[in-house]
């Protein structure tokens, strides 16, 4: 299989699952008040999902502009994590105009199955796996904007798992096969737990929270744990 | 909402989420040869997502008892190595039995 088809299979599930996704999201987005195009503009400017969900909440309560840059930032430094990551996965048809664009679409999923591959990835491989995942999410949006109205509160209830179904989906997996990576997670866990339950630690927003969890976590694994190179593309 | 102040929020928004990822990406020219620092980024992907899932999960539907259904669900579809796909969706059908049982069971 060429590395173009090979990425578009990779890409074709996290597709499906953004458009679960991003149709709780444009329920959500119409819900506040943006109209229906609105809501699919977002997704197609932002591609995140905690990031657009944060932006949708200071919007409609009429957040400045500072709030939205923070919240941003902190939601999606993540991503300038696994960039670092990603930048040292890649061949050399990556150039810099490709590396501008393909950039913005590095979200949590596509990165996971990026970075599952032992072999470098090229540009034709990103050409395939971003295009499901991108008119999934954009699509999802603007479903979810035209028909969450008619949908029972029950099924856009069971919906709100549906991001976080997908993220059980690229974390449990490699637990199995690494105990290395089941300490760190476990790690991560406990820590967010005392941001979320613990008084006074617990004031610290939630994007800070995550940031704070998986940095202290990842630097313990990398301290304690360290990986061999064989083992990398597992871990 | 008003198409020039939603504009003016969603520009930024789409910006600070564009920079955050492409700077980077675009520095990061040479091949990290530190096996800390490659450990570090390995580990970066698990911690973020479960960070991010628990315990948010648990109030990401009507209440907390359909929603630890779901996780739980998820977990041993996923345990079993299902993919993105059907892992979401079990989650999702969990939930949804659940909160059809409390409506009109108990």
């Amino acid at each position: 299989m060429n590395s173009f088809k090979r990425g578009f299979f990779d890409g074709l599930p996290i597709g499906l699952g953004y458009l679960a996704v991003s149709f709780s999201f444009g329920i959500l987005a119409v819900k506040s008040g943006l109209s229906a195009w609105q809501a699919t503009l977002i997704s197609m400017l932002n591609v995140t999902s905690a990031g657009q969900f944060a932006g949708l909440t200071i919007m409609i309560s009429g957040g400045s502009l500072l709030e939205i840059i923070i919240s941003q930032f902190v939601i999606n430094l993540r991503y300038s994590l696994m960039s670092i990551s990603m930048s040292q996965h890649i061949d050399k048809s990556m150039t810099l105009p490709k590396k501008l664009f393909f950039g913005e679409f590095h979200t949590d999923e596509i990165f996971a199955v990026g970075m599952g591959h032992k072999e470098k990835l090229g540009s034709k491989y990103f050409w395939g796996v971003i295009i499901a995942p991108y008119f999934g999410w954009a699509l999802g949006t603007f479903l979810g904007g035209v028909c969450g109205e008619i949908l029972p509160a029950i099924i856009t209830s069971a919906l709100g798992v549906a991001l976080y179904g997908m993220f059980i989906a690229i974390v449990v997996p490699p637990m199995k096969h690494s105990w290395k990576i089941t300490i760190v997670v476990f790690i991560a866990i406990a820590m967010s737990l005392a941001f979320k339950y613990v008084p006074f630690i617990n004031k610290i927003s939630s994007g800070f929270a995550i940031i704070i969890c998986a940095v202290v976590a990842s630097l313990l694994g990398a301290i304690f744990f360290p990986v061999e190179d064989k083992e990398e593309n597992k871990a | 909402m008003n198409w020039l102040i939603f504009l003016k929020y969603v520009l930024v928004m789409a910006l600070v989420t564009y920079l955050v990822r492409v700077v980077p990406y675009i520095c990061m020219k040479k091949e990290v040869k530190s096996k800390f620092f490659k450990s570090f980024l390995a580990y970066v992907p698990y911690t973020v997502l479960a960070a991010m899932t628990i315990p948010s999960i648990l109030f990401a539907t009507d209440n907390i008892w359909s929603a630890a259904i779901g996780l739980i669900v998820g977990i041993i579809v996923a345990f079993f190595e299902r993919g993105l796909l059907v892992v979401a969706v079990s989650s999702c059908a969990a939930v949804l039995v659940v909160e059809l049982l409390q409506r009109f069971v108990f």
